[in-house]
C-alpha cells in the first residue's frame, strides 16, 4: 500500500506541478496581450497616452471618407455623435467598411492627434451592431444627457 | 399548411423524447425488459421525425416560402438552389434543427450498432441521448422555431442569404462541425450509462471506443474545413485567427483529443476510469458552450448569430443542468470506480497521463483566453480583447513539449520501460532528427529561421520514432510484410494520425515563418515581384452572377519570365442584401499557395489587391486530413467487433441466467 500511494502521491505533484507553471505562463502571456477599448469620446477627452495600443469602436462619419488615389491610404473620421477622432489606415478595407456604418480598428494615437490603425474591422451586418460600438455609442448618449442639462444652465 | 406540418412533426419528436428519456432508464434500474426494448423503435421515432421537421423546412426554402420568417431572413428567390437548400442552416434556428437532428442521427447509428452491447446499457445510453435531444427540441419550439411565420401579409421576395455563406465551404463546414460536435454526445451518454450502472471495466472503454474515434475524426474534419474556408473566403491570408468562436471547437477537440488517448488506457490497462468519464463530460461541456458562446449574442463575429438574450438563458439553463448533474453523478459514483495504480514511473502509461496534462492545460488556457473578456466586461464594464499573441505564446511551448513526449510514448512499454531500453531506441533517432531538422529547411528553401527548425526537429522526431517503432514491432515475424499484417488496425490508425500531426506542425511553422504579402495599386499594364513571382496586372471585365453583379481582375502568374497561369479574383456586389464580397483567387499548390485579394478602384483604372504567397499553407489541413483518417481507421479496428461478439455470446448467456429466476 505504502508503495502505492506514494506513486499516487507522486502524479499529483506531477499534475500540479503541471498545472501551476502553466497558470504562471497564462497569467504572464494575459497581461502582456491585453487591449483596451476605448470610445471616441474618452479618446477626445485624453484619456489614452500616445503610443498606447488600442481598440476604438464607433461609427464611420457620413462624409469623412477620403481615399489617396496613388497609395492604398485611407483617411477617415469615426465618431460616436460626440466626439470625433480622425483615423489613417494603410491598406484594403473590409468588405463591409461603409461610411454611417459601424466600425472597430487597432492601433495607437499618434502625437498630431490622429489614430494610426494598423487594423480595421468592420464588424457588423445589417441586422446588428458590434458590442463595441454599440457601447460607444451608449456611452456617449449617456454622457449627453448628463451633460445637456448643464449646458442650459 | 406545410410549415406547420414541419412544426408538428418537431412536437411529436419531442413527446417521443419524453418517452425515451424516462421509460428506458427506469426500466433499465428496475430491470423491465420491455421498457428497456422500447429506447430502439423510439429513438428510430425521434430520427423520422426530426428528418421529416427538417426536409420539410428545405422544402420551404426551396419553393420559396417567403411566409415563414426564416426562411424570408435567409433566401431570396435569385438564390441557387444548392444555397437555398442548405440556408437551412444559413441562421440559428435552422442550424439548430440541424444540429438537433445530427444529435438524432447519431442516436439511430448508437441504436443499429449495439446490438451487442447489453440492453440495459443500451437503454441507459439512448435514454441520456433521449433528455438531451428533448432539451433541444424544448429549446427550439420555445425560443427559435424556425417554422414562424411573417403574420399577417407574406412578404414577395426574401431578404438573402449573407453573402459571405454562399460558397461550397458553407455547403460542408457547419454539417461536418455539428456531427463531429454532436458526436462527443454519444461519448457523454456511454459515460453517463456506465455512472449510471457502475459498470466502468475494459469492456466498456470498448464498446466506446469506435464511438469515441469516430467522433473525434469527424470533428476535427470538420474544423479544418472551417479553417480552410476562412482561409479562402474572408481573404485575410491566415488560418486560425484565435476568435472566440474558432475557440469552443477548439476547447472540445483538445478535451475529446486527451480523452481518446485515456480511453485508449482504460481499455488496455484498466487506469485513469474516472479521468476519461471527467473528460467525456468536460469534452460535452465545450460543446455546450460553443452552443452558448455563437448562439446567446455574447459576441459579435461572422459566426454568431442575431442576439436574444433569452436564449441565452435558455442554453446557460441547459448547461448548468446536464453538467451539474453528471458532475454531481460522477462525484457520487466515482470513488466506486477503482483503477489501478500498477504501472512504474516510465512507462506508457505515464506518457499518455503527460499527454492528457498537457492538452487539459492547453484547452483551458484557451478556454481563459476566450471567457476572459466576457467576464472582465461583467465585472468592470470595460471592453478588453485579447489578441492571438496570447494564444500563440501559451500553445506553442506546450505543443513543442508534447510533440516531444509523442515521439518516446508509443515506443514505451506499459506498465514498466527501462530507460536504457528508451535511449537505445530513441538515441539514434534524436540524433538524426536534429541533423535533419536542422539541415532541410536550409536544403528546400535557403532559409533560416529557428522556430522553423524547431518545427522540423520536432516533425522530423515523430516520423523517425514512429518508423523506429514500426520496424521493431514487424520484427518478430518471418518476413517485414507478415510482420506489418500482423498489426492492428487501431495501431495503424495511431501512426496514422501522429504522422497527420508532423504534417500540420510543417505546414503551421512554414506558413507563419515564411509567407510573404504585399499590398499595392496596380493599372492595367503593369506588373509587381514578390519572391520569385511576377504579377501582372491586365486589366479588368464585368461578370455577372445568378444573384450578383461585380468586377474581374486578370492577373498573369510568371515564374522566371515563364507563364504560370492566371489569377482572377472579384469583387461582387449581391443585389438583393447589397452587399459587397470579395472572391479570392488561389493557385493551390502542394509546396505554395499564391493568393490574391482585391481591393477597389482608384481614379485612372488602377486597382488596390494583396498579394500572398503562402508556402506549406496546404499541409495544414492535409495533416488534419491524416489525423481524422487515423480516427476512423482506429474506430474501424476489427477488435471491437470481433470481442463485441464474443462478449455478445457472454452476455446472451448471462441474460438467461438472469431471467429465468424471473421468469
Amino acid at each position: 500500500m505504502k508503495v502505492h500511494r506514494q506513486k499516487r502521491l507522486g502524479i499529483i505533484l506531477f499534475i500540479a506541478a503541471g498545472l501551476s507553471i502553466s497558470i504562471a505562463l497564462a497569467a504572464y502571456a494575459l497581461r502582456q496581450n491585453i487591449s483596451l477599448f476605448y470610445t471616441p469620446t474618452q479618446v477626445a477627452e485624453g484619456e489614452v497616452p500616445t503610443g498606447q495600443h488600442f481598440r476604438i469602436g464607433g461609427m464611420v462619419k457620413a462624409g469623412s471618407f477620403q481615399s489617396a488615389q496613388d497609395s492604398l491610404r485611407v483617411e477617415f473620421v469615426t465618431t460616436d455623435y460626440v466626439s470625433d477622432v480622425p483615423i489613417h489606415y494603410e491598406g484594403i478595407l473590409p468588405d463591409l467598411f461603409r461610411e454611417g456604418q459601424g466600425l472597430v480598428a487597432e492601433g495607437a494615437m499618434d502625437a498630431a492627434g490622429v489614430f494610426q490603425a494598423s487594423r480595421v474591422l468592420a464588424k457588423h451586418d445589417e441586422n446588428y451592431m458590434s458590442q463595441e460600438v454599440r457601447a460607444a455609442l451608449d456611452a456617449a448618449e449617456a454622457s449627453e444627457m448628463n451633460s445637456s442639462p448643464l449646458a442650459e444652465q | 399548411m406545410i410549415p406547420e406540418l414541419g412544426q408538428f412533426s418537431l412536437i411529436l419528436a419531442l413527446c417521443l423524447c419524453v418517452i425515451l428519456g424516462t421509460l428506458p432508464l427506469i426500466g433499465a434500474s428496475r430491470n423491465n425488459l420491455l421498457w428497456m426494448n422500447l429506447a430502439r423503435p423510439v429513438t428510430a421515432g425521434v430520427f423520422v421525425f426530426l428528418a421529416i421537421s427538417i426536409a420539410i423546412l428545405a422544402y420551404a426554402f426551396v419553393q420559396d416560402d417567403f411566409s415563414v420568417q426564416f426562411v424570408q431572413q435567409h433566401s431570396n428567390l435569385l438564390l441557387p438552389t444548392r444555397y437555398k437548400v442548405t440556408a437551412v442552416w444559413g441562421g440559428h434556428e435552422g442550424s439548430f434543427l440541424l444540429w438537433t437532428f445530427m444529435l438524432s442521427g447519431w442516436m439511430l447509428a448508437v441504436s443499429i450498432y449495439s446490438k451487442s452491447m447489453p440492453i440495459d446499457f443500451v437503454a441507459r445510453v439512448l435514454g441520456v441521448l433521449g433528455i438531451i435531444c428533448f432539451a433541444y427540441i424544448l429549446f427550439m419550439l420555445a425560443t427559435s422555431n424556425p417554422f414562424d411565420r411573417v403574420v399577417p401579409l407574406s412578404p414577395a421576395d426574401g431578404a438573402d442569404l449573407n453573402s459571405a455563406l454562399q460558397d461550397i465551404g458553407f455547403i460542408i463546414h457547419p454539417p461536418t462541425l455539428y456531427m463531429g460536435y454532436v458526436g462527443f454526445s454519444v461519448v457523454f451518454a456511454f459515460a453517463m450509462a456506465a455512472l449510471l450502472s457502475g459498470r466502468l471495466d475494459a469492456a466498456w472503454a470498448r464498446w466506446c471506443r469506435p464511438w469515441a474515434n469516430t467522433a473525434w475524426a469527424v470533428l476535427t474534419l470538420g474544423i479544418a474545413l472551417g479553417s480552410w474556408w476562412a482561409y479562402y473566403e474572408l481573404g485575410w491570408g491566415g488560418w486560425w485567427a484565435w476568435d472566440p468562436v474558432e475557440n469552443p471547437p477548439l476547447i472540445t477537440w483538445l478535451f475529446g483529443t486527451a480523452m481518446i488517448h485515456s480511453l485508449a488506457a482504460t481499455e488496455k490497462r484498466g487506469v485513469f476510469k474516472s479521468w476519461t468519464v471527467l473528460l467525456a463530460i468536460l469534452a460535452f461541456a465545450g460543446s455546450l458552450l460553443g452552443t452558448f458562446i455563437t448562439r446567446s449574442g455574447l459576441l459579435t463575429s461572422v459566426h454568431a448569430f442575431a442576439s436574444d438574450p433569452t436564449r441565452g438563458v435558455f442554453i446557460l439553463l441547459i448547461f448548468g443542468l446536464a453538467i451539474g448533474f453528471a458532475l454531481l453523478l460522477f462525484a457520487l459514483r466515482a470513488p466506486l470506480m477503482k483503477s489501478d495504480f500498477g504501472f512504474s514511473l516510465l512507462s506508457r502509461e505515464i506518457f499518455l497521463l503527460a499527454n492528457n496534462v498537457i492538452l487539459v492545460v492547453a484547452s483551458a488556457s484557451v478556454l481563459l483566453g476566450t471567457l476572459f473578456p466576457m467576464v472582465y466586461q461583467a465585472i468592470t464594464d470595460e471592453l478588453i480583447s485579447i489578441g492571438p499573441p496570447y494564444f500563440n505564446a501559451i500553445f506553442a511551448p506546450l505543443m513543442v513539449l508534447l510533440i516531444l513526449l509523442l515521439g518516446v510514448g508509443p515506443i514505451c512499454r506499459w506498465k514498466k520501460t527501462s530507460a536504457q531500453y528508451l535511449v537505445m531506441q530513441l538515441g539514434r533517432v534524436a540524433l538524426s532528427s536534429v541533423a535533419l531538422g536542422v539541415l532541410l529547411p536550409l536544403v528546400v528553401l535557403l532559409k533560416f529561421s529557428v522556430s522553423a527548425t524547431i518545427a522540423s526537429i520536432l516533425a522530423s522526431w515523430i516520423c523517425l520514432a514512429m518508423l523506429t517503432d514500426l520496424v521493431n514491432k514487424s520484427a518478430n515475424k518471418i518476413t517485414r510484410l507478415q510482420g506489418l499484417k500482423s498489426l492492428s488496425l487501431s495501431y495503424f490508425g495511431m501512426q496514422i494520425a501522429h504522422f497527420g500531426v508532423a504534417v500540420m506542425l510543417i505546414g503551421a511553422a512554414m506558413t507563419s515563418n515564411f509567407s510573404s504579402e504585399k499590398s499595392v495599386l496596380l493599372a492595367s499594364g503593369e506588373s509587381i515581384d514578390l519572391g520569385e513571382y511576377v504579377f501582372l496586372f491586365d486589366g479588368m471585365t464585368s461578370v455577372e452572377g445568378p444573384n450578383y453583379i461585380g468586377d474581374e481582375a486578370h492577373i498573369q502568374v510568371l515564374r522566371d519570365g515563364e507563364f504560370v497561369r492566371n489569377l482572377n479574383p472579384q469583387r461582387r456586389l449581391y443585389v438583393a442584401s447589397g452587399s459587397p464580397s470579395t472572391e479570392m483567387a488561389i493557385d493551390a499548390g502542394f509546396f505554395r499557395d499564391l493568393f490574391i485579394t482585391l481591393g477597389e478602384a482608384k481614379e485612372g483604372g488602377a486597382w488596390s489587391m494583396t498579394i500572398y504567397i503562402k508556402p506549406f499553407i496546404r499541409w495544414v489541413w492535409l495533416g488534419a486530413i491524416f489525423m481524422a483518417l487515423g480516427g476512423l481507421t482506429a474506430a474501424g479496428d476489427k477488435r471491437y467487433r470481433r470481442l463485441r461478439r464474443r462478449q455478445e455470446e457472454l452476455l446472451a448467456e448471462d441474460l438467461k441466467a438472469n431471467l429465468q429466476p424471473a421468469l
